[in-house]
Formats: structure tokens, C-alpha cells, sequence
């Protein structure tokens, strides 16, 4: 590679797999903050520094350093957790952090507000409970997506077994993580070749983050599309006969720059099951070699295949996995949602899916999230299921316990959250303000208050019952998936979004950009005149997405590519 | 705005000058004129930011000579003795005018007419520069004085409870060595200007008895120049900033305040403190009217003047701290129970009133039925407060920074304020200004050599010289190495001026910074903690020639600090604790060892 690689290939490459001066970091009583280089390094741990952005310019006054924590992430390979995991999270929310847990949009937990000197208790504390935060971020392999409920248990079953292993198959090997924080035995910086360290990542690890995830058609509940690495679980007669492989999706793009861009994922092939790790590994590989390493923001598998074609790219895989893809199987979906409240399955076990405003688990005046959940957790005898669309799911609960169950989650208030608007049981909006450095609108605070009058247009337009998904960001990375939502809004500037307009309800199609740089007033005047249109020109169970592409609204972007094409203000 | 001190010049004032000075001079005896002379000379060299060395008289060393000998801290005293010098000269008597941290006890015996001027600091301790003498002086080595006359002047604030105890030691002490009172004992309270001169005038009056008055041959020497801005005379100066330092979640509102000397030639050395001039708060003034039923618009006269009940109260008179000349005069107007608690001689129930209680507080106890004058009569003078200076002129030209924490605090059910930290932090916006004056610390400063290590321990506000200190040594480009420790409540909000230190330990013109802060963990950890944990370095360090600076709270932190370092020079030094203590007075006295606690 010609081009001078970037700083964090650099970091990463000096970092004795990983460890850097973290130790020394952490011992520094002067600061609340890591050198700035473990910064980069702490990401491979699941732990990411940040400042409370609401007090930055404050404290500069008053002569003090920003005030510094962290916020960790926790893998939870197919969102499935169980009860005592839940509770010990519970805990540790309450006692390193800030008192509420994040259930996020790949199905994991973080905390936020650790600082630095509970960092290491907080750490050891989640490994406790057999749950970890390595690779949680970083340029790896990202939390493992799977669908938390479907009605065949054999096939869930076989599903959730493949993410774990491709999780664990694709977990960094080197012990740094232990030594840092879980104060395993120092093992001198490797004398072995990097190769029998990380044998699939190698010294530098992959060039960019990297996302897989599993699905199970029709729901399309991981947003399959966005992920690097897709595997569509194919049914037939109630079996499990094998995968479409998909690669090459994902969000982040930013603004202003034409050349990077959210992807939708291709169709590779179809593969059986046990070969999910060979294909996985060789994608994997691929990308490892070919990624780019000197433009973080050209980095991800969606520009390698872009770069280099979809034909080279599976050749890539076939030649270095040794499975030949066979053509994909048909396969469609309904929607990216979840199934909310109560479902049986196959087996008669009970599942019940309840709807987390964004993801933040607390106690809330007459909500009381946090709590009643921590008392479900205490009786339940299943398991918990984190969804992709940062809710919940009560899941495995015998008919015997559901009125128990059922009882709890009233007595909290959390009963009520499913009597919200489809429109809002349709929503997501990412963290933002105040943790996120790199948020540049409020989106988790102001998502809400927002849809509080979107739902009132609705209401005047008589479609206040159908179900729209909306999806907010503080900035064009993405983390909310709002470029595969109805609506998007994204943030520019303070109080000012982009609206992209005409995803698909399923995840399918990318939206396109409606309106830049508005806010809550043209959000709402430009909404309004849309729903009166699709209330009367919609055709009999046409989603809003569908409709505004058919009546030409917005063009329908047929590649992430061509996402930019004919922007308003751009060529 | 310094004289000139070009060598050359002919005559270094231009004509407007020498008229307004002719007309200055005219009608002057020739001693006045020597003595102005000398003034002069004193105020250039005060002016250049020295202290005028203290002029040891020649005929000194013959017994015939009014030997004054202050202890002074903050430099009141210090003033007083100097101005008794300077009129004993001019009435033509031999005068030695020493600090007692000059003065050789074995003197004493060979002294015919000894002034004393001393303070009361710490609880009833000495100041600084008496510390030794005092220890001599009440010691069993301490010689029969007989024949030897004396006279103290002792500084106090009735607010302490040890009121004058330093000056009452030594005048009881004196006596019962043998030596007689030429003049009783003066009690001054912070508002000691009256007192002062009476004891002047009265101390002159009584010379001519004692000593043959030697013909006077007044010799000319420089005199210390009174400072050209002082309490009487202060400088208003503008609020360039008032920023509040310490973060959200704290406990505490400390506040980091800019003031510009712009124009006024004031100058400063690091570790000296600033006077600030302040009223008090207005909620409490009306409180106190509301409490006594009384109006403020009624004319009372303080000192002389006259002025409504309302100013006098604002701007005039101490209604935050209580002093024994209030209780007294409180008492005495008629509060039968105060009256009979100050009889009762309970020391305990007094130290209660002196620290916990606000005049306020006194008055809602005891109530009673005063008019305004007797309110006025019964309070004290409103004092000046200092505040160590935080910022090096070095660095700073034509600023002086404070870092003051606003007394605020719930008692008896009502709030209460101090009277000075809130009017800097609460009642001065940018652009108002505030009068204030330097207090010199000879005895609080860094070292000559800039290659000497130093050792700072400043917890809270404590830090405030130490910022000064190290903007110094930096502007100076000092080579010797800068240790800080730092301590307070937490990490997060109270860690002073966190950002400037980072900034200094990446320069290097910090060397080391430990800190301490209490409430981060389940167990409280100190300054002295982390003191004893570094005592291989910091015995290290001092073997090195590093010199020790202590600043803060008085009540526990300078004890625990001292106790600490006896630690380290018996854990590390192998001294027995009374050696190490020894080793810590050396350092003292040698300058190696200084403090400013309050
Ligand atoms: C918590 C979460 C959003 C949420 O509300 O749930 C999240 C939060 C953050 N994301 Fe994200 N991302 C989250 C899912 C996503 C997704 C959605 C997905 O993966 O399905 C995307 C879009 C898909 C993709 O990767 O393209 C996403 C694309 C990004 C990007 C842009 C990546 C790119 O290729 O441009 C960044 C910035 C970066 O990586 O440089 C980012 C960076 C971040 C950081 C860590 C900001 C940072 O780098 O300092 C955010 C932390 C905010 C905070 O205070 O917690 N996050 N992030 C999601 C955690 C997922 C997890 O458990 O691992
Ligand atoms: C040399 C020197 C340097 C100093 N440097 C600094 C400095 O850098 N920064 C700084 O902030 N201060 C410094 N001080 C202290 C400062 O001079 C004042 O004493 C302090 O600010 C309080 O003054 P005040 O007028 O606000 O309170 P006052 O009105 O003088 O005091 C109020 C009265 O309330 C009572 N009181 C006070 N606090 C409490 C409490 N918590 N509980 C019960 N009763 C209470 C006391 O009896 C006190 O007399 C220094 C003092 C000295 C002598
Ligand atoms: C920190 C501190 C402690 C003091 N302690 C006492 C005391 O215990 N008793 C007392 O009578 N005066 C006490 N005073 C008041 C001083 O003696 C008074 O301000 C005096 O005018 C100082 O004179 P100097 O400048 O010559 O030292 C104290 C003053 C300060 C600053
Ligand atoms: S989308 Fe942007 S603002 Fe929102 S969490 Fe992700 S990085 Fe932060």
C-alpha cells in the first residue's frame, strides 16, 4: 500500500498487541483521562473516553480539565443474556457508573459516566458474570447480531449457536485484556510471530471496524443490510438448510464528502451451515489485506468491494476458504422492527418484547425501568434477549410464571410503554449529547419531544395508527441506522438536521436526502403536507417509504454510490 | 513611575517636581530635615521591592540606646516599631531597631530600655520571627533581668480567643525576670492605629528619665518608608476578573479573582499578601437593623465621623466576626446573662462565642434594647482580611490575583456569610474595583538561589502563593527543581487550577505534583498522608539544600503537615522525634522551613 498508513494503524502496531501504556494511564492521578494513544487502544477493550460535552466549555473556566469518563461496552453475541448477567449489570450501572444502563442498537449493553479510577472495578466486575468488553469496539470484530425471537426454537436455536461461534471465532486472542484488567499474569510482548498471536487479525488488526450479524426472514430485525457481514438464515420445511452470504453494508458516512457514503450489503452466495467460520474468516482476511489502511474514512469492506468489484471479492473468499458458494436462495422481508409484547414459540415458551424509549434503562418518575426489570430478573428463570432495536425481550418465561412476569412489569409502569404510537415503537435515535464527542446535534434527548408533535401531524392526517420508522442521529455516522429508516433526520449543527425521506420498511432501500439542514419547524412543515399526501394517495398497504418513491418525492438510490447523486446544493 | 536612578542625571526631577518638593520641605527643622532625608531613602528602596534593611543605630552597641525589638508577621508591627524608631531619633535618642529573629537573647541582660512590639498569631502563637525568642525568653536559660526597663505593645485581633497572648507573655515574663515596666502593658485590637500612637507618644515621654539623653546627632540612614498605599490609604483597584474555579459538584465556591494595579506602582513579591478593604453583607446588615428594630437611616458616628447607622454597618464595623471588646461592651449595655458568662470565666463557653457565633448570633442570644450609637460603640472597626497573592508581577505586570474561598455556612438556623470571601466572590463584578494594599512577607518567600529545590505543601487555598511561586521561578527561568503538594475534597470539582498545573508539569516548570483528595475513596487521604508515603524523596530532597513552604488552614493542617515531616526525619533520617522537631526549628530559622497559615 503506497499511501502513508494512518496515525491509528501506527498506534495500533506499537501497542505490544494492545497493551500501550494503558497501565500507566490508569495510574496517573493528575488526569481523569488516558494518554492520548491509549485513547485509541482502549476502543479494542470495549472502552471508549469521553467528556460530559453539556460542561466542556465550563470547566475550561473554571480552570479544570473536561470532565472525563467512560463509557463501556459489553458484548452480548446475539443479545442474549441471562438473568443474573442482567443483575450483576444492573449493579455495577448503579455503583461505577451513572445509574442507567444502554441497551444499544447491536444488541449490547453499555454504561456511561465511569471514570477512570472505578474503570478497572467496572471491568472486572462484567467479566465476573462470564460477560465481556473486549473487541467491543475497534478495528475487529463487532458484537455479533441475531434475531431474539422466532417461533421455530430448533432453528432460533441453531442460529444463536452459529453467531457465539463466529463471535468467538472471531474474538482477539492476545491477552492484553487480561493483564490490564483483569490483572492476569504479564506475559512479556510476544516473542512468538504475530501470526500465531492473532492468527486470523495479525499485528495491526483489520484496517476498520467490522460488523456480522445473523437473520431470520421475514423479520429483518438486525438490519442485515448494514452489516459488513450478513448471514440470511434460509428456511425450508421448518429446517435450517444453510445461508445467503451478504457483505459489504454499512452507515457511516459524513458530511460534505461525497466519497464516503451508506451501503446496502450485496448478495455473495449461498453457503451451508457449517461453513459459516471458513466464509466468515475468509471475508474477514480478505478485507484484513485489501481494506485501506491509509484513509480511516475509505476503510470499511463496503470501499474494498467497491474498490475491487464483487466478482474479485468472492473469488477472494472461495479461493480462501475452499467453499464454493452455491447461487443465493430466495428470501424476503417484512420489516425491521421488532415484534412487541407477548409470542409463543414452537416449544410453548413465552416471549415478551418490551419497548425501551432508545435504549435507556432507568427509573423514570412512574417508569421505573430500571428497577422492575432488576426485579423481572430476580424471578425469571429464561433469558434476556437485547434487540437490535434497543429494546427488550423477556424471553423462555413458562405460561406458568407469565402472569407473575406480566404483574411486575405493570407494577413498574412498563407494562404501559407499548400502549406508545407505532410511529414511536417504530423509532431509534443514537446516544449523542452529552457523551458522544463526536455528536453534533442531540438525538436520544430530543428524539422524543420531537415525535411527541410528528405524532400529532400524524393524528391530523388520520393516519396516527400505521406504523412509519424514524430514526434520528447526532451525526452522519450513522449509529441509529437512519439512512435505511422512512424517515431519517440527521444531524448537521446544533438543532439543525438533513431528512432523508424513502428507506425502506423492511431495511432494503436507502432513503435519499429530502431537506438539509433544517429544524424542528421545517422538520415539521415539510412532514406535514407528505402524510396528508400518502393519507390520501397511498395504495392498499403501501408503506410511507414506498409511496414517496413511487410519487417521486425522493429518488429511489439504488447503491450507496449513488446516495449523493443530484444532492440539493450539490452537482 | 520608580525615582529615576540614572547616575548621571544632574537633578533627576523635573521643575513641577522640585517646586511641589521646596514647598514640601520649607519651614523644616534641621532634624525633620534628616529624618526626611532618610524617608526618602526608605521609600526608594521600598519602591524598588525591597524591604528597608532594619538600620541597626552604631551607638546601639552601648546600653544607652531604646533597643525596639518587634515580632511581627504580617507587618503591622513591624510599622509601629519603626515609626517609634524614627520619632525616638528625632528627638536625638540612640535607637537599635531589630525583627526578633535578628535579635542575640544573650543581649538582653546588657539592655537599659527595651520597646516591644509583637503579635498574636496561629492560636496565641508567636509570629514567625519571634518564635525562638519567645522560646528563649520563657525558657529556664532566660537571665534575671534586673535593671532592665521595658515596655510591649502587644497586636491582637479580639476575635482570637488567645487575644494579645504573645505581648502578654512577654510583659508577664519580663517581670517576673526581674526587669521593670517603664510602661504598662497595650492591648491593640486590628484596629490598633489609636492605641499604637498613645504608646508612642506615652514610651517618648518616659525616655528622658531613663536615658541621658546623648546630644542628638541624628545620623542619616535610611528609615523604612511607610508603604504608599496602606489601610488608610488604599488602592482601588478594577476587577479584571472574577472566575469561579472550583466545579459543579462542589462543595465548595472558590473563586479565582484578577485585580489590576495598573498605574499604582504597587509592588509585590511572591508569597506577600494582599489587604483587601470590603463591606459586609448587605442581607446580614439588614438582618441586624430588623433583629434591633432599628433604622437605618439613623446618623451614629464611628471614629469621629458621622454616617447613617446603615453605612456604618455596611462599611464601617465587624458584624461577621465576633470580638471580645463587642461581648465585653454587649454585656455591658445590659446582657445580664453575657455579663455573667464572661465572669464565669468559662473558657470553653467563651471559645464557643469567639468562633462559632456571629455578631448576629450574640445579639439573637442575648437580645436587648440598644439605640443605634450604643450598637455602633459596642462593634469594633471592620478590619481588612488578607489573602495570599497567587500570581507572580514577574509574570503579570500589571495584575495581582487571589484565590478566595466564600465563607458560607448554615448556623442556628439561619444562613451566614463571611464578610470579605463574599464580598470578593459574590459583590465584585468585572469592571468594579475594590481597595486594597500589599502586606509584605519577608518571612514567607522563595529562595535567593534560583537553583535551590523547593517543596511546596499547600492543600485548599493553600495553593494560592504556590501558583505565584511557580510562575515566579518559571518567568526566572529557576533551575531548581519544583515539588507541589496539592490536597482537598475531590478530584473532579475542587482540583484548583487542575488545567495550569497539567500545563506546568508538561514545561517542566512543575517537577512533581502529588495529591491528596479526601473524599474520592472510603478512607479520607491528606497531604500528610502522601507526605509520610514520599519520605524517601522528600528526605532526599531536603538533604539537597530543597527548602520547605507550607501554606493553609492553621487549626489542623499545619500541625498534621509538621507531625508528618518529624515522621519523615525520623523514618528516614534515623533522628528521634525530639531531633527531628529540633532539625524542623533549624530549617526554620535558617529560612529552609517556612510558613503561612491561617
Ligand atoms: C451505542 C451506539 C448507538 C446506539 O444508540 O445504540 C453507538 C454509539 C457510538 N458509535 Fe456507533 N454506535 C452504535 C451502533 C452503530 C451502527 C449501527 C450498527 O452497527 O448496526 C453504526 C452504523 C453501521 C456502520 O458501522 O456503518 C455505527 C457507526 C458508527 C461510526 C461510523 C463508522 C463508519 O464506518 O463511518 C462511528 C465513528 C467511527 O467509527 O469513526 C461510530 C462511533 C460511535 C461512538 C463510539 C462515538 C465515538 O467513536 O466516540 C458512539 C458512542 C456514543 C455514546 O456516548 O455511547 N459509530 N454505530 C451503537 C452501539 C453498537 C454496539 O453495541 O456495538
Ligand atoms: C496571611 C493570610 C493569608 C490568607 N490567604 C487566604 C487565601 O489565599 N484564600 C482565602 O480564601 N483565605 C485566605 N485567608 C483567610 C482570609 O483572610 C479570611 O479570613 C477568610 O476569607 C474569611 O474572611 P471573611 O471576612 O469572609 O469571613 P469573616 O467575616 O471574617 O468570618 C466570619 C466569621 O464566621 C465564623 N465562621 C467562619 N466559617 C465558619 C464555619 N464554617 N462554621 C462556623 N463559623 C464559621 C468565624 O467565627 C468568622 O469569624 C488568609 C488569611 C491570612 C491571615
Ligand atoms: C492567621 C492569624 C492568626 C491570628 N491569631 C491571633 C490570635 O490567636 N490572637 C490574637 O490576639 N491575634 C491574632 N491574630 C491577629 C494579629 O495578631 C493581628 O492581625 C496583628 O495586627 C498582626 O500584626 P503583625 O502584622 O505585626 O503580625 C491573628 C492573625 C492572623 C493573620
Ligand atoms: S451517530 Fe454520531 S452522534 Fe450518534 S452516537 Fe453515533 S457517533 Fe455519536
Amino acid at each position: 500500500m503506497s499511501a502513508p498508513h494512518s496515525d491509528v494503524e501506527r498506534i495500533k502496531a506499537a501497542s505490544r498487541h494492545l497493551r500501550g501504556t494503558l497501565a500507566d494511564s490508569l495510574a496517573d492521578p493528575v488526569t481523569g483521562a488516558l494518554a492520548d494513544d491509549d485513547t485509541q487502544l482502549s476502543k479494542f477493550h470495549g472502552i471508549y473516553q469521553q467528556d460530559d460535552r453539556d460542561l466542556r466549555s465550563e470547566r475550561k473556566r473554571q480552570k479544570l480539565e473536561p470532565a472525563y469518563s467512560f463509557m463501556i461496552r459489553a458484548r452480548v453475541p446475539g443479545g442474549v443474556c441471562t438473568p443474573s448477567q442482567w443483575l450483576n449489570m444492573d449493579r455495577i450501572a448503579s455503583e461505577r457508573a451513572n445509574g442507567t444502563i444502554r441497551l444499544t442498537t447491536r444488541q449490547a449493553f453499555q454504561l456511561h459516566g465511569v471514570i477512570k479510577t472505578r474503570l478497572k472495578a467496572a471491568i472486572a466486575e462484567i467479566n465476573r458474570e462470564m460477560m465481556d468488553t473486549i473487541a467491543a469496539c475497534g478495528d475487529v470484530n463487532r458484537n455479533v447480531m441475531a434475531p431474539t425471537v422466532h417461533e421455530l426454537t430448533a432453528v432460533h436455536a441453531e442460529v444463536q449457536e452459529h453467531a457465539r461461534a463466529l463471535s468467538a471465532h472471531l474474538t482477539p486472542a492476545t491477552r492484553a485484556y487480561h493483564e490490564i484488567w483483569l490483572d492476569g499474569e504479564k506475559l512479556p510482548p510476544p516473542a512468538v510471530a504475530d501470526g500465531e498471536v492473532e492468527p486470523i487479525y495479525g499485528k495491526t488488526y483489520l484496517p476498520r471496524k467490522f460488523k456480522s450479524g445473523f437473520v431470520v426472514p421475514p423479520l429483518n430485525d438486525t438490519d442485515i443490510y448494514a452489516q459488513d457481514l450478513g448471514f440470511v438464515a434460509i428456511v425450508e420445511n421448518g429446517r435450517l438448510a444453510g445461508y445467503n452470504v451478504l457483505v459489504g453494508g454499512g452507515m457511516g458516512m459524513a458530511h460534505g464528502e461525497p466519497e464516503t457514503y451508506p451501503r446496502l450489503a450485496d448478495v455473495l452466495g449461498f453457503c451451508a451451515p457449517e461453513d459459516v467460520l471458513a466464509v466468515a474468516e475468509a471475508v474477514v482476511t480478505t478485507q484484513r489485506d485489501h481494506g485501506d489502511r491509509s484513509n480511516r474514512k475509505h476503510a470499511r469492506l463496503k470501499y474494498t468491494i467497491d474498490d475491487h468489484g464483487l466478482d474479485w471479492f468472492r473469488h477472494e473468499v472461495v479461493t480462501r476458504s475452499g467453499v464454493s458458494l452455491a447461487p443465493p436462495r430466495h428470501f424476503a422481508f417484512t420489516g425491521n422492527g421488532d415484534a412487541y409484547g407477548w409470542q409463543q414459540d414452537d416449544s410453548g415458551a413465552w416471549h415478551y418484547t418490551l419497548f425501551i424509549q432508545n435504549g435507556r434503562v432507568g427509573d423514570f418518575g412512574s417508569l421505573r425501568l430500571k428497577s422492575g426489570l432488576a426485579r423481572v430478573a430476580e424471578v425469571h428463570t429464561g433469558e434476556f434477549r437485547l434487540t437490535p432495536n434497543q429494546n427488550l425481550t423477556i424471553s423462555g418465561v413458562r405460561t406458568a410464571d407469565k402472569s407473575r412476569i406480566a404483574a411486575v412489569l405493570d407494577e413498574y409502569g412498563i407494562e404501559n410503554t407499548l400502549q406508545a404510537s407505532p410511529l414511536r415503537l417504530h423509532s431509534m435515535a443514537c446516544v449523542a449529547f452529552p457523551t458522544c464527542g463526536l455528536a453534533m446535534a442531540e438525538s436520544e434527548r430530543y428524539l422524543p419531544s420531537l415525535l411527541d408533535r410528528v405524532e400529532e401531524r400524524l393524528a391530523a392526517a388520520g393516519i396516527g395508527g400505521d406504523a412509519i420508522t424514524i430514526r434520528m442521529t447526532g451525526c452522519p455516522n450513522g449509529c441509529a441506522r437512519p439512512y435505511i429508516a422512512e424517515i431519517g433526520l440527521v444531524g448537521k449543527g446544533p438543532g439543525t438536521y438533513n431528512l432523508y425521506l424513502g428507506g425502506g420498511f423492511a431495511g432494503e432501500r436507502l432513503g435519499c436526502l429530502y431537506r438539509e439542514n433544517i429544524g424542528e419547524a421545517e422538520i415539521l412543515a415539510a412532514l406535514t403536507p407528505l402524510f396528508e399526501g400518502y393519507a390520501g394517495g397511498r395504495s392498499p398497504g403501501e408503506r410511507f417509504g414506498d409511496f414517496l418513491v413511487r410519487t417521486g418525492v425522493v429518488r429511489r438510490v439504488t447503491a450507496g454510490r449513488l446516495f449523493h447523486a443530484a444532492e440539493p446544493g450539490r452537482g | 513611575m520608580r525615582a529615576s536612578t540614572a547616575p548621571l542625571e544632574p537633578l533627576p526631577l523635573d521643575t513641577g517636581q522640585s517646586d511641589r518638593l521646596e514647598k514640601a520641605l520649607a519651614g523644616l527643622s534641621p532634624e525633620q530635615l534628616h529624618w526626611v532625608s532618610g524617608y526618602a531613602a526608605g521609600l526608594a528602596a521600598s519602591q524598588a521591592g525591597r524591604l528597608p534593611a532594619p538600620a541597626a543605630a552604631p551607638v546601639a552597641a552601648t546600653g544607652d540606646a531604646l533597643t525596639i525589638l518587634y515580632g511581627s508577621q504580617t507587618g503591622n508591627g513591624q510599622a509601629i516599631a519603626e515609626r517609634l524608631a524614627a520619632k525616638a531619633r528625632e528627638k536625638g535618642f540612640g535607637v537599635s531597631l531589630q525583627s526578633l529573629a535578628d535579635y542575640k537573647p544573650s543581649q538582653l541582660k546588657r539592655e537599659k530600655l527595651l520597646g516591644f512590639v509583637v503579635s498574636t498569631h496561629g492560636e496565641g502563637d508567636p509570629p514567625d520571627d519571634a518564635e525562638l525568642f519567645h522560646e528563649f525568653l520563657l525558657s529556664k536559660k532566660a537571665p534575671p533581668l534586673a535593671g532592665v526597663r521595658y515596655s510591649v505593645l502587644a497586636l491582637g485581633d479580639s476575635s482570637y480567643l488567645n487575644f494579645c497572648q504573645t505581648g502578654r507573655e512577654f510583659d508577664e515574663r519580663l517581670a517576673a525576670l526581674g526587669a521593670e515596666r517603664l510602661h504598662p502593658l497595650v492591648e491593640c485590637d486590628v484596629d490598633y492605629e489609636g492605641a499604637a500612637q498613645t504608646w508612642i507618644g506615652d514610651v517618648l515621654s518616659r525616655l528622658p528619665e531613663v536615658m541621658s539623653a546623648s546630644t542628638p546627632v541624628p545620623q542619616l540612614r535610611a528609615v523604612s518608608a511607610t508603604p504608599r498605599y496602606d489601610r488608610n490609604r488604599p488602592f482601588r483597584a478594577e476587577v479584571l476578573a472574577n472566575q469561579k474555579v472550583t466545579g459543579r459538584g462542589s462543595t465548595k465556591d472558590v473563586h479565582h479573582i484578577e485585580l489590576s494595579l495598573e498605574d499604582s506602582g504597587l509592588r509585590y513579591s511572591p508569597g506577600d499578601a494582599l489587604a483587601v478593604i470590603v463591606s459586609n453583607p448587605p442581607a446580614l446588615v439588614r438582618q441586624l437593623l430588623d433583629e434591633l428594630g432599628l433604622s437605618g437611616d439613623t446618623e451614629v458616628t464611628v471614629g469621629g465621623e458621622t454616617a447613617s447607622l446603615e453605612e456604618a454597618l455596611a462599611s464601617k464595623l465587624e458584624i461577621t466576626a465576633t470580638s471580645m471588646g463587642f461581648l465585653k461592651a454587649w454585656a455591658g449595655l445590659g446582657a445580664a446573662p453575657l455579663a455573667a458568662l464572661l465572669d464565669g470565666g468559662d473558657k470553653s463557653a467563651l471559645a464557643e462565642l469567639i468562633d462559632g457565633y456571629q455578631v448576629i448570633d450574640v445579639v439573637r442570644r442575648f437580645p436587648l434594647a440598644v439605640d443605634a450609637q450604643a450598637l455602633a460603640g459596642s462593634l469594633r472597626r471592620l478590619s481588612a482580611r488578607s489573602y495570599s497573592i497567587a500570581s507572580s508581577q514577574r509574570a503579570n505586570p500589571d495584575e495581582v490575583h487571589l484565590t478566595v474561598a466564600a465563607v458560607r455556612y448554615e448556623a442556628f438556623g439561619s444562613a451566614h456569610w463571611g464578610a470579605a470571601s463574599t464580598h470578593l466572590a459574590d459583590r465584585l463584578a468585572e469592571g468594579d474595583s475594590v481597595a486594597v494594599y500589599v502586606e509584605p512577607n519577608s518571612r514567607f518567600h522563595l529562595p535567593e538561589n534560583d537553583t535551590t529545590d523547593i517543596i511546596m505543601i499547600g492543600p485548599g487555598t493553600g495553593v494560592a502563593p504556590f501558583r505565584a511561586f511557580v510562575e515566579e521561578r518559571e518567568a526566572r527561568g529557576a533551575a531548581g527543581r519544583n515539588w507541589l503538594f496539592f490536597g482537598d475534597r475531590t478530584f473532579a470539582d475542587d482540583f484548583l487550577y487542575q488545567l495550569e498545573w497539567q500545563r506546568h508539569l508538561k514545561s517542566g516548570a512543575l517537577t512533581r505534583l502529588d495529591l491528596a483528595f479526601s473524599r474520592d475513596q472510603a478512607q479520607k487521604v491528606y497531604v500528610q498522608d502522601r507526605i509520610r508515603e514520599r519520605g524517601a524523596d522528600i528526605h532526599a530532597w531536603l538533604g539537597g539544600g530543597a527548602a520547605l513552604y507550607v501554606c493553609g488552614d492553621a487549626k489542623n493542617m499545619a500541625g498534621d503537615v509538621e507531625n508528618a515531616l518529624v515522621d519523615v526525619l525520623v523514618a528516614h533520617g534515623g533522628l528521634t522525634d525530639g531531633a527531628a522537631r529540633q532539625r524542623l526549628k533549624e530549617l526554620r530559622r535558617d529560612g529552609r522551613y517556612q510558613r503561612d497559615v491561617y
